[in-house]
């Protein structure tokens, strides 16, 4: 051992430190072995980054789209999404009808959809689930989704007690009948989302109380779904395992054995589990990475856009933010084109109105143009020529590297144009939402993403006192367009309705659009059938994994 | 002795309540609760999740309950994962920490003693500069610049290991190296400085004078000396160790304790945060009293009192 | 068992007793001038502050001036050390970074040579109760969760902000108050722990008990004879706590503590380039070399102090 032939200490403690080091790379085997996603693609077994940890698998609790996502493995709702734009299918509805007012759907079920543990999917259990979600005790944060159902906002608020007079019903195991308060065209769209999804009433009752919102029903061994998979594995921070369902009634055309939702809620970690083969999919791509892989790798990444907007909100009760024209000043300086090129850097859109491109019938109007002229007179007119007496603004965001740039390059802009003081300031997440929420902000940052496919779920957050408003802002004849279109059947009518709202949101600006979202994935070739989709849904039903021929 | 370490576990009692008790009013006054998100919730189903997990109540009554589940042991649901209790999140999270930690520390301790002592010995030439500039580096790159470039090269240009995860017994190698090296960096310098201060003792001067070998001198006289303010370190640095680094967890995407540190602050799930708060602080304690006794048993005249 | 029990102490620091008292500082002073190493870093030291406080008013590039077309470039005649993502020249917001994290440091080590050093000194000096006591309260600071007590100190102070605006002329936002105050909160207690153990081993050492013995008063025994006698370890782990505190002030900026956008930091430069290292690693190299830099001198310096003032070589 020449460890033994060392005279002094250094010699033998300079060898020893060498060992370890030199050690290091041989205690494990350095033989090339297959990757997750080259033997993912021998068994079909889809490896996918999912975002952030999902937090519970109970469709009547989670929020977020991460667990949606995992939810839509997992159960099946009376209409499913077409892989490819979302649009609705038969699930485990075979065929429905729809009164000719739009208030009554029946929904004629299959009779071959089963539970995963055996039970036939019936009418019942969709009531009964309704009733679960609807159920005061149980606070689901979603539960707003199911208040188009006649009295569900009553009886979900304690006003009726009797569940009978909800309006749904089971009128046979397998005919569903929903009577809705008021026409909702984009009802079927709506009814794809998790709030929907059956639950399993026995499986919920043997573990505990139906309210009960710590029920161990969703966790692995007690779950019962009635998706095209089941769930095998759940691991706090690591992933959730869902394997190919044996009972689920379309199971012939599932090619998938099982997928992997990985936790993945560092990007940057993400992107290199991707790199080294671990992943087929990813939930994001950093935002440096983007461009290297448009311009090296472009099969291998995906920009598409998502029904989401990035905004600021002004508090219109702060004094230099009450008048209109400092607000419009704000808004008309903003160069979009390069804030989105060289900032955010991810194929985003420009936005010039609040609602997203891409809901079909709805046409995005542009409502406003960059006019550094214009914003300089408005300025002037209020009192604040070349930024004088203007006392200055402060841009809040909740702390995040992109909202930071994004910010820094607002506050070049406003300076250089309006020549007045702007001050940033970053807020850690909880800190942020009870600032914005109790309005000690002047401009704060803001996103909003559709939950289903239409202009409502964005133009309904700034009526006066809305929830979500948090603006200050209040418009009488504004109010009254969002309501008349939410008594209007008619799709055409409709649609006119909030556009003449956002023709108001945007000549007031209490809040000033920036740009429209696009969701960045990494994507595997061989992963098929996995389209983009505004709302970033996927069916996995239909996804399976095949190499490229070439 | 054993009345020395009865006595310092008696004084962990009084360490908890005031930790559970400060942190506990901390929480409840910090703005921000378990329920806030961007969409916002209405306010009565706000009141009926507050009912739910008996956040209604007032404050003082609030703060018995807990403080009697604490007794028993129990902290209660995670507000953030409704199905889960902290208790078994813990129990699931810690293992991974504390292995993740265990080999961390034996990267640090051997690379951090062996550099700092070879450092010490002939101060001011090149056997000092080396390893002392090697540490200084990994001071100034802390876990995460060390983390994705060792994750880079390692595990995408090379290939030996997973970029991440925590699937495989090789996955430990990549994390376990960069925790380790950077505390190695402060057990190298706090070496080199304990061990200059100890060879210049007449008692070392001493022991060589007398013709003791070399290696004699440092192995018996003066590592027992050279190594006290590693010691001391150590003590807080291990309890940060073992209950996992949160840059470190989420680098290499390891389902550890650390995280939860972090992030039930963040989400302001009350129970998690006084769950990890409580655990860290009875490690600490008791890593403390582990110091203590190797102080003593490091220098014979210092008795237990 | 150590060889030191059995050995007479055979030069007793107490020597040092009888001289007037400002000749071990002044001797210090004499040897660390002799030290060419110490003298050019502290040199190198007071040339990068001075760079820091006063090179933004100098230079034509301002750290905040955006070139969004331009986005990050290597470094170049213009931009001597590369540009940022959003076209901002990063020599300059090394400089202007360098002002918050010196002041950080001055900070941190500050409090933890005031507060940690004489607080360990003092547990380990007297020890029983009283070290129990002030041991457990170091335990209870470290254990209690730092993100939720710097969360809680920015909303408790929020309403006295409006009555600091005026530091802000001086270029001290209150944040960096609020700043200071949660550094100072947790930056001591390791050294209250290192020097606690230094002080009981000494306690027992000949001199010491001699000085007990001479009838000296604690207080002068703690402060003449223990402290400098603990010097080294002291002055390794201050070095040791200003990166590391450096680095702990971009995590407070996280949580909206400290220095506010288009202002930064070293800690903030560096973590920011973490995240573009592949692509920009100018980003990263630059702000993590001044960081490098600093840290040698400081060492270098660090040695030198401790050299001058280490009491034993002095009687050589």
């Amino acid at each position: 051992m020449s460890l033994l032939r060392c005279r002094t200490v250094q010699c033998r403690l300079c060898v020893l430190l060498a060992v370890v080091l030199c050690a290091f790379p041989f205690l494990t085997g350095c033989g090339k072995r297959h990757t997750r996603v080259e033997t993912g693609i021998r068994d079909q077994i889809l490896h996918a980054g999912n975002g952030t940890d999902p937090q519970d698998l109970d469709p009547h609790i989670t929020t977020g789209e991460p667990e949606h996502k995992i939810l839509m493995a997992l159960f099946e709702g009376l209409v499913t999404e077409a892989p490819d734009d979302l649009r609705p299918l038969p699930g485990v509805a075979e065929r429905w009808d729809i009164s000719e007012d739009g208030l009554v759907y029946t929904f004629h079920l299959r009779t071959n959809a089963l539970w995963s543990n055996g039970d036939p999917v019936t009418a019942q259990d969709f009531v009964n689930s309704y009733h679960r979600m609807l159920l005061p005790e149980l606070g689901a944060r979603y539960r707003e989704m199911l208040y188009p159902i006649r009295n569900a906002e009553a009886f979900s608020t304690g006003r009726i007690t009797d569940f009978n007079e909800v309006g749904a019903k089971a009128l046979d195991p397998h005919t569903l009948e929903i009577t809705l308060h008021s026409p909702v065209p984009y009802f079927l769209s709506l009814i794809m989302h998790n709030s929907w999804f059956p639950v399993h009433l026995p499986t919920i009752l043997k573990h505990g109380d139906i309210a009960e919102r710590a029920n161990r029903w969703s966790l692995p061994g007690n779950f019962v779904g009635n998706g095209p998979f089941v769930l095998k594995e759940w691991k706090v921070n690591s992933h959730v395992l869902v394997e190919k369902s044996p009972t689920y009634w379309d199971r012939d055309n599932v090619k998938l054995n099982a997928i992997y939702f990985y936790s993945t809620e560092n990007v940057d970690a993400e992107e290199r589990a991707f790199r080294a083969g671990m992943l087929h999919l990813t939930k994001d791509v950093p935002q440096t990475k983007i461009q290297v892989y448009q311009q090296n790798q472009p099969h291998l990444i995906r920009c598409e856009p998502i029904l989401s907007v990035y905004f600021y909100r002004l508090n219109v009760t702060s004094p230099p933010l009450r008048d209109k024209r400092v607000r419009r000043a704000l808004a008309l300086v903003i160069d979009r084109e390069l804030l989105v090129k060289h900032v955010t850097r991810g194929g985003q859109v420009p936005a010039y109105q609040l609602t997203p491109p891409g809901i079909p019938g709805y046409e995005p109007r542009a409502r406003f143009s960059e006019d550094v002229a214009l914003a300089q007179r408005l300025m002037a007119e209020a009192g604040y020529p070349n930024g004088n007496n203007f006392p200055g603004v402060n841009i809040l965001f909740n702390t995040h590297e992109g909202h930071r740039a994004v910010a820094e390059a607002i506050q070049q802009m406003w300076m250089k144009h309006l020549n007045i003081r702007v001050t940033l300031r970053n807020e850690e997440w909880k800190v942020y939402l009870n600032t914005t929420q109790s309005m000690d902000y002047e401009v704060a940052r803001a996103g909003w993403g559709g939950d289903y496919i239409d202009p409502g779920t964005f133009l309904d957050l700034f009526i006066t006192d809305g929830g979500n408003n948090e603006t200050g802002w209040s418009h009488a004849e504004y109010d009254r367009l969002i309501q008349e279109a939410a008594r209007t059947g008619d799709m055409k009518k409709r649609f006119e309705l909030f556009q003449k709202a956002e023709d108001i949101l945007m000549d007031e600006m209490p809040i000033i659009p920036l740009y429209f979202y696009t969701r960045p994935t990494l994507i595997h070739p061989a992963v098929r059938n996995f389209y983009p989709t505004l709302l970033d849904l996927h069916p996995w039903k239909y996804v399976y994994l095949e190499p490229p021929s070439s | 002795m054993l009345r020395f370490i009865l006595r310092r576990l008696l004084q962990t009692i009084p360490v908890l309540f005031v930790v559970a008790t400060v942190t506990f009013f901390m929480l409840r006054v910090a703005p921000g609760g378990p329920f806030d998100e961007e969409k916002r919730i209405p306010e009565e189903i706000v009141r009926k999740l507050e009912a739910h997990y008996g956040l209604d109540k007032p404050l003082w009554q609030q703060y018995l309950i807990q403080m009697k589940n604490l007794l028993r042991g129990d902290f209660g649901p995670s507000f953030k994962y409704p199905k889960r209790t902290v208790n078994e999140l813990i129990a699931d999270a810690f293992p991974v920490s504390l292995e993740l930690g265990c080999y961390a520390l034996l990267v640090a301790l051997t690379l951090g003693i062996v550099a700092g002592v070879i450092a010490s010995l002939r101060p001011n030439t090149a056997s000092d500069y080396v390893p002392m500039a090697l540490a200084m580096i990994g001071i100034c790159f802390p876990t995460f610049v060390t983390g994705p470039l060792l994750s880079n090269y390692f595990g995408l240009q090379l290939g030996w290991f997973n970029p991440g995860g925590w699937f495989f017994p090789e996955d430990r190698v990549l994390p376990a190296l960069t925790l380790g090296f950077y505390y190695a960096a402060y057990i190298s310098r706090l070496t080199r400085g304990g061990m200059l201060e100890v060879l210049n003792q007449d008692y070392i001067r001493t022991a060589r004078a007398k013709g003791a070998s070399e290696s004699r001198v440092v192995v018996r006289h003066a590592l027992k000396g050279g190594l006290l303010p590693v010691v001391s370190f150590m003590g807080p640095a291990a309890a940060g160790l073992l209950t996992g680094s949160f840059v470190v967890e989420t680098i290499f995407n390891i389902p550890g304790l650390g995280r939860f540190f972090v992030m039930s602050a963040f989400n302001r799930d009350y129970t998690m945060v006084l769950g990890t708060v409580l655990f860290y602080a009875t490690l600490i304690v008791l890593l403390n009293l582990v110091v203590d006794v190797i102080l003593v048993w490091l220098n014979p005249k210092l008795k237990f009192e | 068992m150590s060889v030191a029990a059995e050995l007479p102490n055979l030069t007793p620091p107490d020597a040092i007793e009888a001289e007037p008292g400002s000749s071990l500082w002044l001797d210090a002073w004499h040897r660390l001038a002799k030290n060419r190493l110490a003298l050019i870093s502290a040199i190198l030291l007071i040339l990068l502050a001075g760079a820091c406080f006063i090179g933004p008013l100098v230079v034509t590039n301002t750290y905040y001036e955006q070139n969004l077309a331009l986005g990050a470039t290597p470094p170049s005649a213009r931009h001597w050390l590369g540009t940022d993502k959003l076209g901002r020249d990063q020599f300059v917001r090394i400089l202007i970074g360098g002002r918050v994290s010196i002041m950080v440091a001055l900070c941190a080590t500050f409090v933890s040579l005031t507060i940690g050093v004489t607080w360990g000194a003092i547990a380990g000096f007297v020890g029983g109760k009283l070290d129990a006591v002030m041991m457990r309260i170091v335990d209870i600071l470290y254990s209690l969760p730092f993100t939720i007590f710097v969360i809680l100190l920015m909303v408790l102070f929020k309403d006295f902000e409006a009555r600091f605006r005026w530091l802000e002329d001086y270029g001290i936002p209150f944040n960096l108050l609020l700043l200071f105050g949660a550094i100072g909160v947790v930056e001591w207690l390791t050294m209250a722990r290192i020097v606690r153990g230094q002080v009981m081993s000494l306690r027992k050492q000949e001199f010491i008990e001699a000085a007990h013995a001479l009838g000296l008063r604690r207080r002068r025994i703690i402060f003449r004879h223990m402290i400098p006698n603990i010097l080294g370890p002291v002055i390794v782990y201050t070095t040791l706590t200003i990166p590391a505190v450096m680095l702990l002030e971009a995590f407070l900026s996280f949580l909206g503590l400290g220095v506010q956008p288009p202002m930064s930091s070293w800690g903030l430069l560096i973590k920011e380039g973490a995240e573009v290292m592949e692509e920009y690693p100018w980003l990263l190299l630059f702000p993590g070399g001044t960081l490098g830099l600093t840290l040698f001198a400081l060492n270098f310096l660090g040695d030198g102090l401790r050299d001058a003032l280490d009491v034993r070589a002095s009687k050589d």
